[in-house]
């Protein structure tokens, strides 16, 4: 880029957050230690510092959880009124928005994740999440379930690492608003703006034990998810792991949704008005480093623009900026973690090796920190591995298609089936491509929407339950 | 099938139901179907894993255009049905008599809400996507709205006692949407199955939709919950004991899965939605507004 374009860095500042050296868990209203007392370390994807040491919970842990969650259930939560319940979840939604800068920057800190998304999209969605479920905890006979549906008791959250604050608002705004009381267990890498909302339950005056917060890797997950005393499991994470949950609890009366991979396919027409559409596909694959579940990976074409749009394509790609994340200049933050970094690299290697044509803008990236350029692949078919598989960062593969019929044939030709994106100028072929794609989202013109009066969750191998909405209440009702 | 008056009655023979055509099982293999007092009924086909295997292939070919239809056309395919039974009530009801041990009174009652049975779900065809659909009011602009659709191909495991009016109530719930099926019919009781598969086909049914195999459900069971080419399993009539086993297979490509409630079952309730619901999608279509 010509130096009279360059940008002065715009840092977001760090000071409004204290981030503590060590975190305990938070069980019946209080942070407290674990049995064993083992620990381990979350860092800052975009410089590989330690940021706190927080404690993982064991067995016996999850166990106390439970228990406070299940008091709670018992004692005050289950029987609250439900406009008193509706309240305390107003509440939080206030809270959220009073300390929303600094739970964005905490965000960005953890997660790697650019200060423009985490303060424009992550952290007002959270606080319109807890505002639009609370609204339903005393309306709940209206919502289509009968006269009186009841909750089902204590569920047991798990939730990723690419939204830890959003995911965390998807899965505890209904549950309460219901009824219900949780244990939730945020990702191992991004556990701290979870720790940060336990102070907010605090500060709401939530009864002790509506919310209690695990933190840990899979062993403590699945503590959670097998405990005989949960009774309800939702889950936001891989296909395998979600698979491997399915299986666990085979033959249990536990009820479960869970939200997980996909490998959606951004069907772009000829007639589509290519400017927006090049915006749709950058948001669509580029958005939070690609680490999302409904990330548009696969572009799918049509043969007679594919050249002119690929030109105007990477002539966008050129101008997206990478680097810190707490620059207000910055499109694309730090890849969470190395483990995400290495397996990035392992298929677009995979890309190379298949025989796809790589391409990535000139773009200087970090000495420390995890970093991938946005990349994108052409000459891919869909044989290949990348256009198969859920790479979960900042890599397009490119395919093309002649006619709608064959368009639709490719986009779902896939065992996922979370989203999928249309760009046509016209009305009837979009209604027609949205009936035909078996995905649980379709965004028309647009992409990588979201909105918690919007249901959203997958067809096939990408899950089952929807989260959002009306529809949304249902994973978190006894029917 | 009693002779009288010196005529030797003509015996029917009990086959599939597979794509609209009614095969024996490929595997050449059938199995005694006795009445409560141990007389001997007929010979039904005893299903085997290329015969399940092939009615989830026709299931799957008939699904596209199932699931495409009008739900106005699917309403009245429904209905249609309720017509072909009350047409053969007579011949239901010497079934039901046999395959559950009841007497005639109690036979009647049961073909009867059988046959209601299909005319309520009829109706529902085209009201489900305004019960369970919805305009989502999003914070921007844009057209935002949910719509429920089939999940797929969904295997049935039909109950074990209720050898019409539960199969009735389990089948009609799954295809009303636009699902197709594929239904292990009562093991010790599936000659009303068999003898309802007559109605499907010539009631205006694409061959397909439903797809009906007797035999083993601990046999066939498994081959369907572990098949990939299958969305969804109804497994009402399983066993307590094989039912663990068959929602794990059913996680390797995340199946949906209706766990067994023949037990706690009344079938003469009102169903509600809880059974059509199990096998949809809600999908969900964004678009922006503007000028």
């Amino acid at each position: 880029m010509p130096e009279a374009f360059a940008y002065a860095p715009a840092p977001e500042s760090r000071s409004i957050v204290s981030i503590r050296s060590s975190y305990g868990l938070f069980i019946d209203g209080e942070f407290v230690a674990p049995t064993d007392g083992r620990t381990f370390k979350t860092i800052d994807p975009s410089t590989e510092e330690v940021l706190a040491e927080v404690y993982e919970a064991g067995p016996k842990d999850v166990d106390r959880a439970v228990a406070a969650a299940r008091r709670a259930y018992e004692t005050t939560w289950g029987s609250m009124k439900p406009s008193e319940r509706g309240k305390y979840l107003y509440r939080i939604a206030r809270l959220v928005q009073e300390r929303s800068r600094e739970l964005a920057v905490l965000e960005s800190i953890d997660n790697g994740k650019p200060i423009r998304e985490s303060r424009d999209i992550d952290l007002p969605l959270v606080a319109a999440h807890f505002f639009y479920y609370a609204g339903w905890a005393d309306k709940l006979p209206h919502a289509g379930y009968g006269p009186n549906p009841r909750p089902i008791g204590v569920a047991g959250q798990g939730i990723p690492w690419n939204f830890p604050l959003l995911m965390l608002a998807w899965k505890i705004a209904p549950a309460l608003a219901t009824g219900n009381t949780v244990v939730l267990k945020p990702a191992e890498t991004t556990p701290l703006t979870a720790l940060h909302f336990a102070e907010i339950v605090q500060q709401a005056g939530l009864p002790n034990g509506v919310v209690n917060i695990v933190t840990g890797a899979g062993e403590t997950g699945r503590s959670l998810v097998t405990h005989p005393d949960v009774d309800k499991v939702a889950f936001t994470g891989s296909t395998e792991v979600g698979k491997e949950i399915a299986r666990s609890i085979a033959g249990t009366s536990k009820k479960v949704t869970l939200e997980l991979g996909g490998k959606a396919a951004n069907v772009v027409f000829e007639d589509a008005a290519l400017d927006q559409a090049v915006e749709g596909i950058v948001e669509g694959i580029f958005f939070n480093q690609g680490h999302v579940c409904c990330a548009g990976s696969r572009l799918l074409v049509q043969e007679s623009i594919v050249d002119d749009l690929m030109m105007r394509l990477k002539r966008r790609l050129e101008t997206l900026r990478v680097g810190d994340p707490l620059d207000k200049n910055t499109d694309i933050g730090a890849i969470n973690s190395f483990e995400q970094l290495a397996k990035i690299r392992e298929l677009s290697d995979i890309g190379d090796q298949e025989g796809a044509e790589r391409w990535s803008p000139a773009c200087e990236l970090p000495d420390r920190g995890f970093w991938f350029p946005p990349t994108v692949f052409t000459g891919v078919s869909q044989a290949h591995r990348i256009a198969r598989e859920e790479i979960f960062g900042p890599v397009l593969s490119v395919l093309t298609f002649r006619t709608p019929e064959e368009a639709v044939e490719k986009a779902n030709n896939t065992p996922y089936g979370l989203s999928a994106g249309v760009w046509t100028e016209k009305g009837s072929r979009i209604l027609w491509m949205a009936q035909r794609l078996r995905a649980g989202v379709v965004w028309a013109n647009t992409f990588n929407k979201f909105d918690p009066a919007s249901p959203f969750g997958g067809y096939k191998e990408s899950g089952y339950g929807r989260e959002g909405g009306r529809h949304g209440l249902g994973g978190y009702l006894d029917v | 099938m009693s002779d009288s008056g010196g005529r030797v009655g003509v015996l029917k023979t009990y086959k599939l139901f597979i794509g609209g055509a009614f095969p024996r099982s490929e595997s050449g293999r059938t199995f005694e179907i006795r009445d409560a007092s141990g007389a001997f009924l007929a010979n039904a086909a005893l299903a085997s894993r290329k015969d399940a295997r092939d009615a989830v292939v026709a299931a799957r070919g008939a699904f596209a255009k199932w699931s495409g239809a009008t739900a106005y056309n699917r309403g009245q395919i429904l209905y249609r049905i309720a017509e072909m039974l009350e047409g053969r009530k007579a011949q239901f009801v010497e079934e039901v008599v046999h395959s559950e041990d009841v007497k005639r009174r109690a036979a009647d009652k049961i073909v009867d809400a059988a046959i209601d049975r299909w005319v309520w779900y009829a109706g529902w065809s085209d009201k489900l996507a305004q019960a369970l659909g919805t305009s989502n009011p999003v914070a921007g602009p844009f057209f935002d709205f949910s719509v429920p659709e089939p999940t797929g191909v969904v295997a049935v495991i039909a109950p074990q006692r209720s050898s019409l009016l539960g199969l009735v109530s389990v089948v009609a719930p799954v295809i009303v949407s636009g699902n197709t099926c594929v239904v292990v019919a009562a093991e010790r009781a599936p000659l009303p199955a068999i003898t309802l598969t007559e109605v499907l086909a010539t009631s205006d049914l694409p061959g397909g939709v439903v797809n009906v195999l007797t035999g083993s459900a601990a046999e066939i069971g498994p081959w369907l919950a572990s098949h990939m080419d299958v969305n969804a399993i109804d497994l009402c009539g399983v066993s307590a004991e094989q039912a663990a086993d068959l929602e794990r297979a059913a996680a390797e490509n995340l199946k949906r899965v209706r766990r067994p409630d023949e037990d706690h079952t009344d079938w003469f309730a009102d169903p509600g939605l809880t059974r059509i619901a199990t096998f949809l999608e809600t999908k969900t279509v964004w678009h922006p507004i503007g000028v």
